[in-house]
């Protein structure tokens, strides 16, 4: 290699350019977790009983449960009493015109690229901006109501639509389902919730942007998101951090519930704070995210873009209980610097004639380890079930790591499963013949890579999908020598 | 005298979809039909039907074959009865040996007419002289069924079954498709050597080229699941000089 | 007997079936000291038995054993299996068996036990060394003392693989030197005739095979009866530099045995080494096979074939640790399920970070034919080197339609058309076997278990 090509050390200084910190006055609670606190974050949230009895189950079911260790992740051990388990931006309760919203508020989601103000909204995306643990703004929620869809904070829904939480709540992914999901359970402050009338297509992608601006708290959000019979609904995600030293913990639930013939595409970019090239902070997204088909024909469609986080631990997944329902699992997943992910999904095949695919691309640079952790079930009664998975993976450097973990059970036998993993580094000949027609080095791998993710871009929504490359060209920067 | 195969109405479709929308043709012994058609006429509908295919509604008409309900019978019987379909992509069967494959569907086919068995030596004898008769290579019999052949090779070896079981009616899917020049006066050389009085062939194809080489008795033109045209074998030079726009057209106005 | 470790007392706690292990065990080891069993292998058993002791059976909360449960194994009595002799039905069973007409040097145990009647070893003058473990700990003591204290050292083998130590009464000592060329292949053959319920047979075998040498070893376990036994089966190989070795098991106990068996093979630089694992019988079977790749320019094949019916759980567990660069390994497993058979396959390469240059690839495929059978697979791969090619790929499903269709098109019937193609999926293990003998063995064995096979004509929907 010549001497004017920069090496890996050279290359992988690349910033993270949403790691600024927001003057925002702060109303939170005092580090630690016992059923006081949950007392009063329900209390200072105003919540119908039966939501507060329900956070109270979970507590107690999280103090049986012991962290569970066994995805591919190293990290010291978690001080659950060392966190705030709630943070919010002081101000108004709520605001009857954007121009009530604190304009370093506004400002700050102006920054991430996320204009909130009636003037400069984004056009066609309907944005829940989070704010550390509470929903500061929802826009176009009056567009939307005209087609009876409810697209809210969690907290409006629980004040407004306080039957449909209950109905849903926890249905998908119950307080008891793991570790994290019984502690988000229990603390949960705030996030989205969606629901989609019979028949309705939803006009616009809906979308949250989360975002972690308190030092030494917590995030906790809950997604719900149902679509009833026939309707159609695509849903965007996106979350950055400030860059701090610390690592903080972000233990989300989605849940999705489609029922006969709807649809539901929920697309993630998640580019939480990684940590330094030494490790030093970044954020754990330790994250539940599940989907259940319940009627027939319905179908529920994950795709992610994994870029962010120190460690990330999430399967988003599908229940697919209905006939003929259908689940999908898009995911680019890249690690670079000391980044860990653990990530991948779960199909379980229930009802009959049920089809699933799986499309993983995992990237490992630098130091970084990435895992593809999957399960494929074929319950007794899913004939004719089909599910295909392709999990790839590429390896920049020769210090980082790729795994893959599949895990497939077929109960019944007109059942088809088929699991293909390859793992492969990007070719120096590849790299030679675009460098000998006149493409830089860097070009060259981003062009590589991101044909190697094209598979799963094409799922994502467009602007997110060009918004989701350059991400990735940045996260990546750097990583060849 | 009985046709060998005749088709009379026949509607059929998949998935819910209707393909064939009234197709009638008889075919006697000693004759060859072509039957030619633009992409999605359904050609090869109409082959999978005959050879008895998974999957095909039959909506209405019937299909005899020496008199018989052809539709009735089970695949592997209608092969035992002596219908063949030469497939237009023959499919790969890693594992089993071709040799091996080829006897056994023989002696199937043999037991099935109350004929003996073949035992190894006079199967190869058989198969040995067929290969010459078709000009092929032997090593084709060493190798699992079609796994690894070219597209060439593998429509030769359809046409050795072919030969090796002797149909009574043949039907070939778009057997050109996919060949070079030399391969396809191999094929053609192949058919034209199986032709006998007592035996029919079905040669369903897009181009007129193979017809260069295989005489047809009769050419029919498929548009949109019917036959729009019945003739001698002039049709086809005729369709190839004009291309199909014209007959669909006069199609369209007939309609 | 001062340098001999000790076992440590049973506590309060101590799982009440281990009472029957540690009595078993003093009976043994007073058996073993009367036949003047060297000091060393004394200490090592009472070692391995004390990790036995402190590990207990895997249960199924082991992430190794989810699908397999070995409550059966755990509930039945502990009695250490004892020679049924020269039999007539053995005889018998032997002239009927697979590899009878395979010839060269031949060991046959029964339950466990060497009997030199029905074998067929002579010393050669080449130096080839094929013996039962009990003469081999005196003959080749040194030998076996440094491979067998390594080799348990590292517990990789896991509570059993340290059972059957404490226990090993037998097995194979095959010692092959340097640049020596074996034309024939070596016959193991472990037939379980259990006289009572719970018999444990535990054997040891230990494989060499020198720089440059050339050998194959067959190892086949039959059984006969109907009572419950568990036989308990490890073999040791080490492969030297550029050695040319092959390793074929073929596992067809009765219906009523319990059969626990690990394989841990070490290759060193250049060699080439296939093992194949055929797992046809026993109720439940678990082969380990654990292999570490040691030296550059290895290429190894680890092929395997199971065939279930009845209630029949068969699971194999594979480790490839890809520890030096520039290896290739392939990992080929088909499974046909019928019945109420369960099929488990666990596989797992590893690439370690200055394994540069690795070829590894492995699959597993699976049919179904019936609507009670079951598959589990877990193929893995964890790599730390960048400069990899390895793929993993696993199927699960019925016979491919449109093969059926061509070959009923043909004539075929169904139930041929089905057999012939589960044939083929069979045939394409067997054909990796490079011993001609073994493999004509093989193809003839499994085409009569499909013959056999009941849902060949299950309905085409």
């Amino acid at each position: 290699m010549s001497a004017n090509v920069p090496n890996i050390d050279q290359l992988v200084r690349s910033e993270y350019k949403y790691g600024f910190v927001s003057e925002i006055d702060t109303d939170s609670l005092p580090p630690g977790i016992n059923e006081e606190v949950i007392r009063e974050i329900s209390a200072r949230k105003g919540e119908p009983q039966f939501l507060l009895e329900w956070r109270l189950k979970a507590y107690r079911h999280w103090t049986t449960l012991k962290e569970p260790h066994w995805a591919k992740a190293v990290y010291p051990p978690i001080d659950y009493q060392a966190i705030s388990y709630y943070a919010a931006p002081r101000s108004k309760a709520r605001y009857s015109s954007m121009d009530e919203v604190d304009p370093e508020l506004l400002k700050t989601f102006e920054k991430l690229g996320i204009p909130l103000s009636e003037r400069a909204r984004l056009a066609g995306v309907a944005v829940d901006a989070v704010m550390d643990s509470v929903s500061v703004a929802t826009t176009f929620q009056k567009e939307l109501e005209q087609y009876g869809i409810i697209f809210c904070s969690f907290s409006e829904a629980v004040r407004n639509h306080p039957d449909l939480v209950e109905k849903y709540l926890g249905s998908v992914v119950p307080y008891t389902d793991n570790f994290f999901a019984s502690l988000n359970s229990a603390v949960f402050s705030d996030g989205s919730f969606c629901y989609i009338p019979k028949g309705v297509r939803c006009p616009m992608e809906l979308s949250t942007y989360f975002r972690i601006n308190a030092a030494k708290t917590g995030q906790f959000e809950r997604t719900l998101i149902v679509a009833d019979e026939g309707s159609r609904v695509s849903y965007l995600e996106g979350c950055t951090a400030p860059i701090r030293d610390e690592n903080q913990l972000h233990a989300a639930v989605v849940e999705l519930v489609a029922l006969e013939g709807a649809e539901i595409k929920y697309s993630t970019v998640q580019n939480w704070y990684p940590g330094d090239r030494e490790g030093r902070g970044g954020i754990y997204n330790f994250v539940t995210k599940r989907g259940v088909c319940k009627g027939r024909r319905s179908k529920i469609s994950w795709t992610q873009v994994e870029t962010g986080s120190a460690i990330t631990w999430k399967y988003p997944s599908c229940v697919l209980l209905g006939e003929e329902s259908v689940g999908e699992f898009y995911s680019v997943a890249v690690t670079n610097n000391r980044q860990q992910a653990d990530t991948g999904t779960k199909m379980i095949h229930i009802g009959r004639n049920t089809r699933s695919t799986i499309v993983s691309k995992g990237i490992s640079a630098g130091e970084g380890q990435n895992s593809y952790r999957g399960l494929v079930v074929m319950k007794k009664s899913a004939a004719n079930a089909r599910n295909f998975s392709q999990c790839d993976s590429l390896l920049i450097g020769d210090r980082c790591g790729a795994h893959t973990f599949p895990w497939i059970q077929v109960m019944n036998p007109t059942a088809t499963v088929e699991h293909e993993a390859t793992t492969s580094k990007i070719g120096e000949d590849q790299i030679f013949y675009c460098n000998q027609r006149g493409i830089s080095r860097q070009d060259a791998v981003n062009m590589i890579v991101n044909g190697f993710c094209k598979e799963v871009f094409r799922e994502l929504p467009m602007e997110f999908a060009v918004e989701a490359q350059k991400l990735l060209s940045v996260t990546l920067e750097g990583s060849v020598g | 005298m009985q046709p060998i195969l005749e088709i009379d109405q026949l509607e059929a479709g998949v998935q819910g979809k209707q393909i064939l929308k009234g197709i009638s043709l008889k075919i006697y012994p000693g004759e060859m039909h072509a039957i030619m058609g633009p992409n999605g006429s359904g050609k090869s509908t109409l082959a999978s039907i005959l050879a008895g295919r998974d999957g095909y509604e039959i909506i209405r008409g019937r299909v005899l074959y020496q008199g018989r309900n052809l539709l009735e019978l089970s695949p592997e019987d209608r092969a035992r009865e002596g219908v063949f379909l030469a497939f237009q992509y023959p499919v790969e069967i890693p594992g089993v040996n071709s040799a091996y494959f080829l006897k056994a569907a023989l002696n199937e086919v043999r037991k099935y007419r109350g004929m003996p068995e073949l035992d190894a030596i006079e199967f190869l004898a058989l198969v040995k002289e067929k290969i010459k008769l078709l000009d092929l290579d032997e090593e084709l019999l060493k190798r699992p069924v079609n796994v690894g052949f070219s597209g060439g090779e593998k429509k030769r070896n359809e046409v050795l079954q072919m030969a090796v079981l002797e149909p009574r009616l043949a039907v070939l899917d778009e057997t050109d498709s996919g060949l070079d020049i030399d391969a396809l006066k191999i094929v053609a050389n192949g058919v034209n050597c199986l032709r006998k009085p007592d035996n029919a062939q079905l040669v369903i194809t897009h181009y007129q080229r193979l017809l260069d080489h295989i005489v047809p008795d009769k050419v029919h033109v498929l548009v949109d699941g019917r036959i729009v045209m019945s003739a001698g074998k002039e049709l086809a030079l005729e369709l190839e000089s004009k291309g199909y726009d014209w007959i669909v057209r006069e199609a369209k106005r007939v309609n | 007997m001062n340098s001999i470790s000790t076992i440590p007392d049973a506590d309060a706690a101590e799982a009440p079936h281990f009472g029957a292990v540690r009595t078993a065990f003093q009976q043994y080891e007073s058996q073993t000291r009367a036949a003047g069993e060297p000091d060393w292998l004394a200490s090592l058993r009472r070692r391995q038995l004390t990790r036995f002791l402190a590990a207990g059976y895997p249960t199924r909360r082991d992430e190794d054993w989810r699908h397999t449960s070995l409550d059966a194994v755990v509930s039945m009595p502990f009695a250490l299996a004892s020679s049924a002799g020269p039999d007539g039905r053995i005889v018998q069973l032997l002239e009927g068996s697979a590899f009878s007409s395979v010839s060269g040097q031949r060991l046959v145990f029964v339950n466990g036990h060497l009997i030199p009647e029905l074998s067929r070893a002579v010393r050669s003058s080449d130096g080839v060394y094929v013996a039962g473990f009990a003469s081999a700990v005196q003959e080749k003591s040194e030998i076996l003392r440094a491979r067998l204290t390594a080799d348990s050292e590292d517990g990789s083998d896991g509570s059993l693989g340290a059972l059957n130590l404490a226990f090993a009464r037998e097995g194979a000592v095959v010692i092959v030197p340097a640049n020596t060329v074996l034309d024939e292949p070596i016959v193991l053959v472990f037939v379980s005739f259990p006289q009572t319920a719970g018999e444990r047979t535990h054997v040891r075998n230990v494989i060499m095979t020198g720089p440059n040498s050339r050998a194959t070893v067959i190892e086949h376990y039959i059984g006969l009866g109907t009572e419950s036994a568990v036989t308990s089966s490890v073999t040791e190989l080490h492969a030297g530099q550029g050695a040319v070795f092959e390793h074929l098991k073929l596992q067809d106990e009765s219906n009523s045995v319990f059969h626990l068996a690990t394989l841990r093979a070490r290759l060193e630089s250049s060699s080439k080494v296939s093992c194949h694992s055929f797992a046809l019988g026993s109720r439940l079977s678990r082969q380990n096979v654990l292999a570490t790749l040691a030296g550059e320019g290895i290429e190894a094949v680890f092929n395997g074939l199971y065939l279930g019916d009845a209630d029949r759980l068969i699971d194999h567990y594979l480790s490839v640790d890809h520890a030096a660069a520039g290896c290739a390994s392939h990992e080929f497993f088909n499974g046909v399920l019928d019945d109420k058979a369960t099929g488990v396959f666990y596989g797992r390469i590893r690439v370690r970070q200055h394994a540069q240059k690795t070829d590894a690839k492995q699959t597993n495929k699976n049919l179904l034919l019936s609507d009670d059978a079951a598959v589990h697979t877990r193929p893995q791969l964890e790599i730390y080197a960048d400069d990899v090619k390895c793929t993993h790929g696993a199927t699960i499903g019925q016979l491919d339609p449109e093969g059926l269709f061509y070959l009923r098109s043909r004539g075929l019937p169904v139930a041929t058309a089905r057999r012939m193609l589960i044939h083929a999926f069979a045939g394409e293990i067997i054909e990796r076997v490079w011993c001609g003998a073994a493999r004509d063995v093989l193809n003839r064995l499994v085409w009569d278990r499909v013959e056999r096979t009941r849902h060949v004509s299950a309905s085409e929907q």
